[in-house]
């Protein structure tokens, strides 16, 4: 009962923020249905949300097939399988995202970087997947995730040393960063690492490096890396002495001190490690069976999703894997919609910053709806901004 | 001349001026810097106004993308029901290019109601409230450019043409070039950043804003109302980020392409840094970011002499992206080091970041 | 002195104010004169601040009335109250460091050369004048944070004349300044006394109201408890009105038995955070079974000399031996293994992390030492049993052990920091301000501690700026005075005057006597290059960092 009621407490914000964002994508898919239905259609959020609901789990409840609206609740085994696969592959990358926010959160960090650090560890993966190809495949991917991992931690390792010993804030530092892992990347994968043949460039095949598919048509090895770090997240923070010294440094950077830690070390720690959870997602990514290959033009959002997820998950490792299945089970629910109900998939995108949006906004949403729920912004995020506007933090 | 670029080391220093000079004396160099520094000095002037306030501001890309947007989408709309205004001889405005700018500043405006509502009323943290505006900005244009797919166009401002006598005058015919030769928004942000500069630093609004953004309490103690202040200034500066999307879509462009802000709204942030939180200052890093990137260009066109051409141009023969894409990241580097204090620290006003709430009301 | 009487210049009637669970003024009844200086004598909390917050239109009262100049007056906020004729010079100055004098005088009573544009020019000519007026010379183009603090505080006394305030609220003015800044700031105030101008001096320093006073009003826990007259009262007498009883809290210390030297200190060197140097040539020696206390004036070099011994500062030169061994500039870490207890004097920024359940706020020195940790591993179960020990052992009034600190009253929060550093194996204790802003139970639980572990045979050393607290517990009594140890006395023989004239002068001559006693002429001078004023020196320690302040009765948010 204690633990239903505190489940209740740390989730009813996240559901409400998550309908919310559902109404208001709603209205939107309606405001826009003359556009892309030729009339304006008041029925249409529920055959798009049908259809992306179809897209990520294969539970139908609409049958559409005479024009007309029925209440027609089904499951294809077939679908349900594919769809849950592809709801598990999208998650995949964002659970890791997720935590590369909520764990530098936990030390009072802001780690914006997650794009750039996907990147880095993607192109990290490629490479050394490259290297490894002709490898046995338990060694290849072994060597190749692991290159992809410390190509993000090292991409995390220079906001945290930036901060750690001249004060310079990791919010802008990793914005800066972010832009710079773009175009360093897209100038050595076009002119050093672009291999002769594909018709755009890319760089060489990881060949036995790829992720293994276990089950279905992409299920794929990356899916068990990613959650497996959700228990190994939640351990470090909450059950090591060294978690008990991140959350410490990000409560109180003076108090860590006088305790006898070093708020440097565990900065540039810190960074590290939330730039080795993006290494990760890039790795898994670029390893993933539909690429296996870096391409010079790869642009993702997930680094910024990972910000949606952290806060969504409420920095919790368990609640931002929650977090990134629901934002994976829109992401690969998308295509269906825009198939079936021709709404464009970038309205996921929309609905997603409305999610953040709305958890952002939860102090007016618990005045307005009278609900008593736990605040939603990690205490530390009060030692990020704050810090903005100071040289240094030791 | 040729003998100077004889001497070792030295000659090589010569060489760099001396191409320098003449590219900018000679070429279109110096307008075309002025041009692409506009979006990021307007960016940047957004950015002012709101961290002098006290408001970290990174949805400044998101503001100006959705500027764009709706700039461009408000002109089509006019251009469509006015098929025959003519455009006037004045920088070729017609009707539908003066609602565009409007809208887009409106735009602007609006977003950046939500930002100083979210960020002053509601407290929310002030990154996450840009980063909200940035994601929803992209994923809404986004949606939005390819559900309506808007055809057509509504053109673009002209360029003033001055005397050619004007451009032509020795030593200085360059600088009539560079700041006369340029469509209107891009003319304005000049008037606009000596405008700020001269408030911020000479007005009784400037020193309320100063004083705001670096210790709101003190400010509250004498008298001075923080909220109203930080709203209007916040909101205020969306014109800048209004005007920013309007030059790429009714001033460089004629047409919308999803996330064609790309990053430029980053790199006004990046100048706010580098210009130490003054209007002249970022509008200083804005010239020297797109001068790195326009100088690119134009050495490809027309290389240096003597070793350096030879050298730059090997460079860009062998390895084009990698040269290319060097100038465009030139602007992250240099900021990073000037945050890292490697050359100056540049220190932001105390209190960017920090909501305000006022004594007993807890 | 005979005052004439005429309309009071304000006048508050049965001001109450509630806060949950808090009473912060009841009923409070307070009557200023024009040009009388007014002190207002309270404890920590006792409701000083609220009723000044109410008279500044801060906050708002429950009950009762304000007038001015006979005329009732409902006081809306800070501006309303400016328009009034009342400014407040807050205890944590309300300047901006980055901008310069005039900006900061400017704000908020700009004065225009047009509508748009300030008029830089008049408002120097103004600025100046005025300083002159009250007996100090000032650039008004010097960037604020360049300033000292006594000179700050001349330019928050500008701040207040430029607006033609008439009543001037002064609130625990003198706690950041040298005792030679606070006679400068005094003449200051007398000056606009002979002008007309009310002032209404907060603090709880009791010879420092006998000064500069015409009138006090003493309150405690939120009412008012007496009014004297300078002429008519004693120390003694206030300090009773003010706390409620004898204040010669008598601990009952017994006797000590000190054996061998444990912490032994040789003529240690510490910068502070502007690099000046703040601790100059210290030397003492902490025997086991003893307590050391040190006394001085806030900011005479403590708060580095106490960072400096505990690792949280390197020290510029000297040594400091543990028990033997030399532990100079090792981090906390190490001095905690090595048998060193400190219990910080901000137990807000250092002690504390109010955000943390209490259990894990008991362990914050320890968590990985056995048992609490296995390995890289916490051990909860060992946590959690500990934190039920300690809160019994140490009267810890909380519900549970899971709450936050940040809950907890200051009285809760500081035996927390107490029972986590009392309770581990030590040898050397540091006290910093081991009982600042505490209810009285609280303070005699924590005095009974303090001696507790000094008959256990630990070193002590106690930091405290309250010198009775350093008087009743110490065995021995070091002064500091700007950044050196100036005497070390025995306490059952020192005398507590001597030891205030040490702490407020340096010296205790009959030089020293005079000085401190006579009122001197203002010698003040222009701060040069924006500098440290000349009056102090360039090698005055600077103010301390803003202390947590438990001032006054509003609750813990």
């Amino acid at each position: 009962m204690k633990l239903a009621r505190r489940i209740y407490a740390l989730s009813i914000i996240p559901i409400i923020s998550v309908l919310l964002a559902l109404l208001v994508g709603a209205i939107l898919i309606i405001v826009t249905s003359p556009a892309s239905q030729g009339e304006l259609d008041l029925l249409l959020p529920i055959k798009a949300y049908e259809a992306l609901l179809e897209g990520a789990t294969g539970i139908s409840f609409l049958n559409t097939d005479d024009g007309a609206l029925a209440f027609a609740f089904s499951i294809d085994p077939d679908r349900a399988a594919r769809a849950l696969t592809s709801t598990l592959v999208a998650a995949g990358p964002l659970v890791l995202t997720g935590l590369a926010v909520g764990v530098g959160f936990k030390a009072g960090l802001f780690n914006i970087g997650g794009t750039g650090q996907v990147l880095v560890g993607g192109i990290f993966a490629a490479l050394a997947g490259a290297a490894v190809a002709e490898q046995p495949v338990p060694v290849a991917v072994t060597i190749a995730v692991l290159a992809g991992a410390l190509g993000g931690a090292l991409y995390g390792f220079i906001p945290g040393a930036l901060k750690a010993f001249t004060g310079a804030h990791e919010v802008v530092v990793t914005i800066m960063l972010n832009s710079l892992a773009a175009f360093v990347i897209i100038g050595l994968v076009n002119d050093i690492f672009k291999i002769t043949g594909p018709t755009f460039a890319r760089t060489a095949d990881v060949g036995n490096a790829i992720l293994p598919v276990l089950f279905g048509r992409d299920g794929n090895v990356g899916i068990f890396i990613a959650f497996a770090m959700v228990p190994l997240a939640y351990f470090l923070i909450y059950r090591t002495t060294l978690g008990f010294e991140i959350r410490t440094v990000g409560a109180n950077p003076s108090a860590a001190r006088y305790a006898g830690m070093s708020p440097r070390r565990l900065i540039i720690l810190t960074l590290s490690m939330c730039g080795m959870f993006a290494g990760l997602a890039g790795a898994i990514v670029i390893l993933g069976p539909s690429l296996g290959y870096y391409p010079a033009v790869f642009g993702t959002t997930i680094g910024f999703a990972g910000i949606t997820v952290a806060l969504l998950g409420r920095s919790h490792p368990v609640g931002i894997a929650f977090a990134a299945l629901l934002l994976g089970g829109m992401n690969a629910g998308a295509p269906a919609m825009q198939i079936e109900a021709d709404i464009q998939r970038e309205i996921i995108d929309v609905i997603q910053g409305l999610i953040l949006l709305f958890l952002a906004m939860e102090v007016v949403i618990r005045r307005l709806l009278r609900v008593r729920a736990e605040s939603i912004a990690p205490e530390e995020l009060q030692t990020v901004s704050a810090s903005y506007g100071q040289g240094s933090t030791t | 001349m040729d003998f100077l670029y004889q001497i070792p080391v030295l000659g090589f220093v010569f060489q760099i001026v001396g191409y320098l000079i003449d590219a900018v004396v000679n070429t279109n160099l110096a307008p075309q810097t002025l041009a692409l520094a506009t979006p990021i000095a307007l960016g940047a002037m957004c950015g002012v106004m709101n961290e002098r306030s006290g408001v970290v501001n990174i949805g400044i890309e998101g503001m100006m993308l959705t500027a764009a947007f709706v700039g461009f989408m408000a002109a089509v709309i006019v251009d469509d029901a006015m098929p025959d205004a003519q455009p006037s001889a004045f920088f070729g405005f017609t009707p539908a290019l003066l609602v565009g700018v409007l809208a887009a500043i409106g735009a602007g405006m609006l977003v950046s109601a939500l930002h100083a509502w979210m960020s002053i009323s509601v407290r929310a943290d002030q990154i996450i409230s840009g980063t909200v505006i940035n994601i929803i900005a992209l994923g809404l244009t986004s949606y939005l450019n390819r559900t309506i797919q808007p055809s057509g166009s509504a053109g673009t401002f002209d360029s003033f043409h001055p005397p050619e006598a004007l451009v032509d005058l020795p030593i200085v015919g360059w600088i009539f070039n560079m700041f006369l030769s340029q469509g209107p928004i891009t003319m304005s942000v000049i008037v606009i950043v000596i405008i700020l500069q001269v408030l911020l630093f000479r007005s009784r609004w400037g020193l309320r804003t100063r004083a705001v953004g670096e210790h709101p309490r003190a400010a509250d103690t004498v008298g001075v109302n923080v909220f109203a202040l930080r709203y209007r200034n916040v909101i205020l500066g969306g014109i800048f980020a209004g005007l920013a999307g309007a030059w790429l879509t009714l001033e460089f462009n004629a047409s919308f392409q999803n996330g064609m802000t790309a990053n430029r709204g980053f790199i006004a942030l990046a100048a706010v840094i580098f210009g130490r939180w003054t209007p002249i200052g970022a509008f200083g890093g804005a010239l020297l970011f797109m001068f790195s990137e326009a100088l690119g260009v134009a050495i490809r066109s027309n290389p240096p002499p003597g070793d350096l051409g030879v050298w730059l141009s090997g460079i860009q023969a062998s390895y084009p992206s990698i040269y290319n894409n060097s100038f465009s990241a030139l602007p992250y580097i240099l900021t990073i080091i000037v945050l890292a204090g490697v050359v100056g620290r540049s220190i932001a006003p105390a209190a960017v970041g920090q909501p305000y709430v006022k004594e007993g009301a807890h | 002195m005979t005052q004439i009487v005429t309309a009071p210049a304000l006048e508050m009637r049965g001001i109450t104010k509630r806060y949950p669970g808090v009473v912060a003024n009841d009923g409070i009844d307070l009557e200023v004169r024009p040009g009388e200086i007014h002190a207002l004598l309270g404890e920590n909390g006792a409701g000083k601040s609220t009723l000044m917050n109410i008279l500044y239109g801060l906050a708002t009262p429950d009950e009762g009335e304000i007038a001015l100049d006979g005329n009732p007056v409902r006081i809306a906020g800070p501006s309303d109250a400016i328009a009034r004729g009342i400014s407040m010079v807050h205890q944590h100055f309300m300047l901006i460091p980055v901008l310069s004098v005039a900006d900061n005088i400017l704000l908020g009573e700009e004065t225009m050369a047009n509508p748009i544009f300030l008029d830089r020019n008049e408002a120097h000519r103004r600025i100046v004048e005025l300083g002159k007026r009250f007996g100090f010379e000032i650039d008004p183009e010097v960037k604020v944070g360049s300033l000292s603090v006594g000179w700050q505080q001349r330019v928050e006394i500008l701040k207040a004349l430029y607006r033609e305030a008439r009543i001037l609220v002064l609130d625990e003015p003198t706690a950041v300044l040298t005792p030679q800044e606070t006679k400068e700031i005094f003449e200051v105030l007398r000056r606009l006394a002979a002008e007309g101008h009310s002032i209404i001096f907060i603090s709880h320093k009791l010879y420092e109201v006998l000064e500069i006073a015409d009138r006090i009003t003493v309150i405690r826990r939120g009412k008012v408890v007496g009014e004297r007259v300078p002429s008519e009262t004693n120390e003694d007498d206030l300090a009773a009105l003010m706390v409620g009883r004898n204040v010669q809290l008598i601990v009952d210390r017994g006797e000590s038995h000190p054996t061998e030297p444990q912490l032994v200190v040789t003529d240690l060197r510490v910068a502070d955070d502007r690099g000046h140097q703040a601790v100059k040539g210290v030397s003492f020696d902490v025997r086991a079974g003893e307590i050391l206390g040190i006394a001085g004036v806030a900011g005479n070099g403590q708060d580095e000399l106490v960072e400096a011994l505990t690792g949280l500062r390197k020290p510029a030169s000297g040594t400091v031996e543990l028990g033997g061994r030399d532990v100079t500039g090792t981090g906390p870490r190490d001095l905690q293994k090595a048998g060193m207890s400190f219990v910080p004097g901000d137990r807000h920024r250092f002690g504390l992390i109010l955000s943390f359940p209490l259990e894990d706020n008991l362990v914050l020195t320890q968590y990985d030492e056995s048992p609490y940790s296995r390995g890289f591993l916490r051990n909860d179960a060992a946590i959690h049993e500990r934190a039920k020990q300690a809160i019994a052992e140490f009267d810890i009034r909380t519900p549970s052990a899971t709450v936050s600190a940040g809950t907890l009253s200051g009285g809760n929060q500081q035996k927390t920091v107490v029972a986590r550093e009392f309770s581990r194996k030590l040898t050397t204790l540091v006290l910093d301000q081991p009982t600042r802003g505490l209810d009285v139970g609280s303070i005699e639980f924590i005095h009974k501690q303090v001696i507790a572990k000094r008959d256990e045979g630990a070193a002590i050393l106690l930091v405290s700026a309250e010198l009775d607290e350093v008087m009743e517990l110490s065995d021995r009594v070091g002064v500091m005075y700007r950044g050196e140890l100036v005497a070390l006395l025995d306490a059952p023989t020192a005398e507590r005057e001597e030891v205030g004239l040490l702490m407020a002068t340096g010296r205790r001559d009959q030089a020293a006597l005079a000085e401190a006693t006579t009122s001197m002429t203002a010698d003040l001078h222009l701060a040069e290059g924006g500098a440290q004023s000349p009056t102090t020196g360039s090698d005055v320690p600077p103010p301390p960092p803003a202390a947590a302040n438990d001032d006054d009765g509003s609750p813990p948010s």
